[in-house]
C-alpha cells in the first residue's frame, strides 16, 4: 500500500545502485533470503496438517487404503447439503447487513462524531471477551422471542453480524485510515455534496479493498462457526459435520467437507481480491 | 444519481432481513377436540386409535440428544416415522442431559421445543417441574423401583458399564492389565466425569473393581492416577474416527455403545469385571408444554410397547436392557435371539443411589482435574 | 480555488436546500440500537445471573469462589495457553507479515497470503483439532509427539495455526503504513538494518505489534470448540469449565456458577482489551 509510494523522494547521496523499490542490491538479497526461508517454514507448518486431513478423508474402510468415498458422500449424506446452503445463505445475509450496519456508522463516526470513536471500538472488539457458550446462555431469551416469530436457522445472522464485528471493524478500518478522509469530505462538501454522497459516493469506492475485506472475514466466520448453532439447536454447517464425526463410522466425510469448505473459500478469497485490485493512479 | 444508491442499500439491507424473516415459520399442531397436554394415560385420552389420530393430525415430533447409533436410536426413530408417518426432527445428537432440560427451558413456547426427553436419572429427578405425568399403556410391567409414581419419569433402558477394547491387546480379564506397557496412550473415557453420566458410572466401574465403595470413589480416581503416570490414559474423545484410527483402542463405555456395530470396528470386544457390575438407566419424560403433546405420548406408547417392533426390542436389538425386560421375558414377546447377544455378567449388578452419585460428582468436582491433568 | 478556501468545512451550501439541524450522533444510532439488542443486552443477563442464587435471589459471595484453588487452576491454564499461543502467533505472524508486506503490492503472493490468512483465522474447532491429531496423535502420520496431549503444549501448537494468520491480516496494515521514506531517510543517515529495525521501524511498529499481540490472546481466551475436540476429558480452561458447569449432567450443573466464570473472564479480558485500545490509539497517530 503506501510503502512504495515514495519514487520522487529518493535522496542524492547515496551512491548504491537501486532496484525498483529503492533498495540496495545486498539489502535486497537478504530479504528475499528472509522471505524464502519464512515462507517455506510457514507454509509447511500451514499445508501439512491439511495434507493430514486430505490423507484421512481419501481413506478407505480399512486403514491404508485408499478411496474417494468419502468426497462423493458430500452431496448425498443426508442433511448434509442443506446444511452447506443453509450456511452459505447465512454467509451472505451476515456479510451484507454487518457492511450495511457498519460501513455508514464508521464513516459517519469519522466525519462528524469522532467523539464516539473510543465508545465505538471498543463495542466492536468486545464481542471477542465472551466464550461463545456464555454468550449462548444470554442469548437464550433473545432467541426465544425470534423463534416466535420463526424457526428458521437463518435467523442466526443477527448474532453472526455481532461476532463479526471485530474482525470487520479491524478490516474496514485499516481501509478507512489510509485514506485522508475529513479532506475528502471537506472538498466534497465544498462542491455541494450532500452528506450521503459524500460517504457513498466519494469515501466508500475508495475503500473497496477493505470492504471486500471485511465482507470475506464475515463469510469465513460465518462458514466455521460452531458453538452457537450447535447450542441453540440450528443445523448449519459446522454442527452438522460434528454430528456426522459423531455417528458414522466413516470418518472421512467429516475431513473431505472440512477440506471441501476451506478450498471454497479460499478460491472465493482469491477471485475477490483480483476483483478488488486498485486501479494504478495516473 | 444518488437514490439508486441509497435505495440499493437499503433494499439489499431489507431483502436480507425478509429472506430470513420468510423463512419456514412455526407451525404449531393443533390437537383436535381433546387437549392432549394435560391428558395422562392413552385410555384417560379415549383409547389408542383417538391418540394415534391426534398424533397424525399433529404431524411432528421434536426430539433430542439421541445419536443414531446409541442403543439403536437411528432404527427406532426410522420405525416410528414409518409407522405412524410421523416426521421426527432430532435435535443436538450430541446433547447432554442437562442441556435436554435446557433446551426445554429455552425453546420454551416455541414449536421448536423438545416434546419428551431421555435423561439420566439425576437429572429427571432435578427438573420433575419441567414434566407432565404420563402412564403408558404397559405401566404395570415397568418395575416400581425404576419409574416415578405419578408417571413423571420412568426408565426406558440400562446396561452395565464396560470396557470395550481392540482385539490387538489379546483379551482383558481384569482392569490391572490396564496399567501394563502395551495400553500406552490407550485408554480413555467417554467424556468428562465431572460433566458425562457415561464418564463418571466409568471411574465409579474402576472404583468397584479397585475394590472401593459406590460412597467413595476415591479408589478409581486413583487408579487413572496410575493410568496416567503410566502415560496409558488418552484424554481423547473416543468417537468412531478416533477409534477407526486407532488413537483410542481401549474405551471405558456402556456395554451397548460398545458393541462392534456402534463403534463401526470389526474385532471389537467387550469385558465387564465380575466384582465391578455397575449398571446404569436412563428415564423418559415428556415436557409439559410439549409442541405436540398426543405425538409424545405416542412415542411413549411406542417405546414401551411390548411388540416385536416395539420400542422395547428395538432397545434390545441395540444391545441396550429394556426395562421391561423381566416382564417381557416371562410372557415370550421378547427378542430371545436379540437378549442371548447381551454380555453376560457374573456377580450382582451395583446401581448408584441419588446420594451416590452427587457424592461422586462433588469428589470428582475437586480431584479429577488434579489426579490426570 | 478560492470557493473552497471561503467555505467551511461542514457548512451547507445553499444547494442541498433546508433540512432540519439534527445532533449528529443520531446517525450512529441503529449501530447502538443493534449491538445494544444482541451483544449489551445478552451480557447484562449474563452478569446479573453472575450474582444471583439458582432460586433467582442475590448472591454476591460467590466471587469469593473464584479465588478457589480449583478455579484459580483453570484461569491459570488459560492465561498459560492464551500467552503462548499469543506471543508466538504475534512473533510468527510479524514475521510473516513483514514477508508478505515487502513483495509486490498487487502479486501473487500477496494475494494468496491474504487470502490463505483470511481462510485460516477462523478455522479451527473439530477439523482442525482431528487435523493435528491425524498429523502428530498417538497414531500420527508424521510422527507421534509424546508433548501432543500435555497441556499446554499441544493445544498451543494447534491454536498457533489460527493465530498466525489473524495477526498476518491484523499487522499487514501497520507494515504497509512504514513509509519507504523513512527507511530511505535513515539509511542516507548511514543506519545499519539492524539500527533501522532497532531505532526508527521496531519503535513504529511496537505498539500496532502489541495491539495485535492482545488480540490475539483475547481470541484465544474465548476459544473452546477447538480445545474440546483436542480432548474432552479434563477441564484445563476455563471456558472448558463453563461448558462443564452449564451442561453436566451429574448433578454439578449450576447456570449460576458458569455465568460467574464468564464474567470474571469478561473482567480479564477487558483489561487486557483496554491496554489493547491504548496502544492502538498510539500507533494510528504514527501511521498517518
Amino acid at each position: 500500500m503506501a510503502a512504495l509510494a515514495s519514487v520522487g523522494e529518493t535522496s542524492l547521496e547515496a551512491p548504491a545502485t537501486r532496484g525498483p523499490q529503492g533498495m540496495q542490491r545486498s539489502r535486497r538479497r537478504r530479504l528475499n533470503a528472509f522471505r524464502y526461508v519464512v515462507f517455506t517454514l510457514f507454509g509447511l507448518f500451514i499445508v501439512l496438517p491439511l495434507l493430514a486431513l486430505a490423507r484421512f478423508s481419501l481413506e478407505g474402510s480399512k486403514l491404508g487404503t485408499w478411496s474417494v468415498a468419502a468426497w462423493k458422500q458430500i452431496v448425498s449424506y443426508p442433511g448434509l447439503a442443506s446444511g452447506v446452503e443453509l450456511t452459505l445463505e447465512l454467509a451472505v445475509i451476515t456479510s451484507v447487513v454487518t457492511l450495511v450496519l457498519l460501513l455508514p456508522t464508521m464513516i459517519w463516526i469519522k466525519l462528524r462524531v469522532q467523539w464516539i470513536s473510543r465508545t465505538f471500538e471498543f463495542l466492536c472488539l468486545l464481542p471477542l471477551t465472551i466464550p461463545a457458550i456464555a454468550l449462548v446462555v444470554g442469548l437464550g431469551p433473545v432467541y426465544n422471542r425470534i423463534q416466535h416469530y420463526s424457526l428458521s436457522a437463518l435467523q442466526l445472522f443477527w448474532v453472526y453480524v455481532i461476532l463479526a464485528l471485530p474482525y470487520a471493524y479491524r478490516a474496514l478500518s485499516s481501509g478507512l485510515d489510509a485514506l485522508d478522509a475529513v479532506t475528502l469530505a471537506e472538498a466534497a462538501r465544498s462542491l455541494g455534496a450532500s452528506w450521503f454522497t459524500v460517504m457513498f459516493r466519494v469515501i466508500a469506492p475508495n475503500m473497496r479493498q477493505a470492504i471486500l475485506n471485511a465482507v470475506l472475514l464475515t463469510g469465513a466466520l460465518v462458514l466455521g462457526e460452531f458453538t452457537i448453532a450447535y447450542l441453540l439447536l440450528f443445523n448449519t454447517l459446522q454442527p452438522t459435520l460434528y454430528s456426522i464425526s459423531r455417528n458414522t463410522p466413516n470418518a472421512g466425510v467429516v475431513f473431505s467437507t472440512s477440506l471441501a469448505s476451506l478450498l471454497f473459500a479460499f478460491a472465493l478469497l482469491i477471485i475477490v481480491s483480483y476483483a478488488g485490485r486498485r486501479r494504478r493512479r495516473g | 444519481m444518488r437514490s439508486p444508491y441509497r435505495f440499493t442499500l437499503v433494499g439489499v439491507a431489507a431483502l436480507a432481513l425478509l429472506a430470513a424473516g420468510c423463512s419456514s415459520s412455526s407451525n404449531s399442531g393443533s390437537g383436535g377436540g381433546t387437549n392432549w397436554s394435560t391428558v395422562s394415560s392413552a385410555s384417560a385420552g379415549g383409547g389408542m386409535s383417538k391418540l394415534i389420530a391426534a398424533a397424525k393430525k399433529e404431524g411432528q415430533l421434536n426430539v433430542i440428544a439421541l445419536p443414531p447409533t446409541w442403543a439403536n436410536y437411528g432404527n427406532i426413530i426410522k420405525t416410528f416415522s414409518t409407522k405412524y408417518g410421523i416426521k421426527v426432527n432430532s435435535a443436538l445428537p450430541d446433547g447432554t442431559s442437562q442441556q435436554e432440560v435446557d433446551t426445554i427451558k429455552q425453546k420454551n413456547g416455541t414449536a421448536a421445543a423438545p416434546d419428551v426427553v431421555d435423561v439420566g436419572v439425576s437429572v429427571a429427578l432435578a427438573n420433575t417441574s419441567l414434566f407432565t405425568p404420563y402412564k403408558v399403556s404397559t405401566w404395570s410391567a415397568i418395575p416400581a423401583a425404576q419409574k416415578n409414581s405419578t408417571g413423571l419419569w420412568y426408565n426406558d433402558y440400562g446396561g452395565y458399564m464396560a470396557v470395550g477394547y481392540s482385539s490387538k491387546f489379546g483379551t482383558i480379564t481384569s482392569l490391572s492389565q490396564l496399567l501394563g506397557p502395551k495400553f500406552k496412550n490407550a485408554v480413555a473415557l467417554n467424556g468428562n466425569p465431572t460433566a458425562a453420566n457415561a464418564a463418571l458410572n466409568g471411574v465409579m466401574m474402576a472404583n468397584l473393581a479397585e475394590g472401593g465403595s459406590a460412597s467413595d470413589i476415591s479408589k478409581g480416581v486413583n487408579f487413572f492416577h496410575e493410568l496416567k503416570a503410566k502415560g496409558n490414559f488418552s484424554p481423547v474423545s473416543a468417537t468412531g474416527a478416533t477409534i477407526k484410527s486407532g488413537s483410542t483402542p481401549v474405551v471405558f463405555n456402556w456395554d451397548y455403545l460398545n458393541l462392534p456395530s456402534y463403534v463401526g470396528v470389526s474385532n471389537w470386544k467387550v469385558f465387564i469385571p465380575s466384582n465391578a457390575v455397575l449398571g446404569g438407566y436412563y428415564a423418559q419424560a415428556i415436557n409439559k408444554s410439549a409442541p405436540h403433546p398426543a405425538a409424545a405420548r405416542l412415542w411413549e406408547e411406542f417405546l414401551y410397547s411390548q411388540a416385536t417392533d416395539g420400542g422395547q426390542n428395538l432397545w434390545l436389538q441395540g444391545g441396550a436392557r429394556p426395562v421391561e425386560q423381566v416382564a417381557m421375558s416371562s410372557n415370550g414377546s421378547i427378542d430371545k435371539a436379540a437378549a442371548a447377544k447381551l454380555p453376560a455378567v457374573s456377580g450382582s449388578p451395583v446401581f448408584l443411589s441419588q446420594g451416590q452419585a452427587t457424592g461422586a460428582a462433588t469428589y470428582l468436582a475437586t480431584n479429577w482435574a488434579k489426579a490426570v491433568g | 480555488m478560492s470557493v473552497a478556501a471561503t467555505t467551511e468545512a461542514g457548512a451547507r451550501p445553499s444547494r442541498a436546500g433546508r433540512q432540519p439541524h439534527l445532533p449528529a450522533w443520531l446517525g450512529t444510532v441503529p449501530f447502538f440500537a443493534y449491538v445494544g439488542v444482541f451483544l449489551l443486552w445478552p451480557t447484562g443477563i449474563l452478569v446479573v445471573n453472575a450474582f444471583k442464587n439458582p432460586s433467582g435471589s442475590w448472591n454476591f459471595g460467590g466471587v469469593s469462589t473464584l479465588w478457589g484453588p480449583v478455579v484459580r487452576s483453570y484461569f491459570i491454564g488459560s492465561f498459560k495457553l492464551c500467552l503462548i499461543s499469543a506471543v508466538a502467533g504475534a512473533v510468527f505472524g510479524a514475521l510473516v507479515a513483514y514477508a508478505v508486506a515487502s513483495g509486490k503490492p498487487d502479486g501473487a503472493v500477496r494475494r494468496f497470503a491474504l487470502a490463505g490468512s483470511g481462510v485460516l483465522a477462523q478455522f479451527g474447532g473439530v477439523t482442525l483439532a482431528f487435523a493435528f491429531q491425524a498429523l502428530i496423535g498417538p497414531a500420527g502420520l508424521l510422527f507421534h509427539a509424546s508433548w501432543y496431549y500435555n497441556f499446554p503444549w499441544g493445544i498451543g501448537l494447534i491454536y498457533i495455526y489460527f493465530q498466525v494468520p489473524l495477526m498476518v491480516l491484523v499487522f499487514l496494515p501497520a507494515i504497509d503504513g512504514l513509509k519507504a521514506q523513512w527507511r530511505e531517510a535513515s539509511e542516507s543517515l548511514g543506519s545499519s538494518t539492524w539500527q533501522y529495525w532497532r531505532y526508527v521501524g521496531g519503535p513504529l511498529l511496537a505498539p500496532a505489534f502489541f495491539g495485535a499481540a492482545l488480540l490475539l490472546f483475547a481470541n484465544a481466551l474465548s476459544a473452546f470448540a477447538t480445545i474440546e475436540a483436542w480432548e474432552n476429558q479434563i477441564a484445563y480452561t476455563v471456558p472448558q469449565e463453563i461448558s462443564t458447569s452449564l451442561s453436566s449432567e451429574v448433578g454439578l450443573a449450576n447456570v449460576n456458577a458458569a455465568d460467574l466464570l464468564a464474567f470474571g473472564m469478561i473482567v480479564m479480558v477487558a483489561v487486557v482489551m483496554t491496554g489493547y485500545a491504548l496502544l492502538q490509539r498510539r500507533a494510528a497517530r504514527w501511521l498517518r
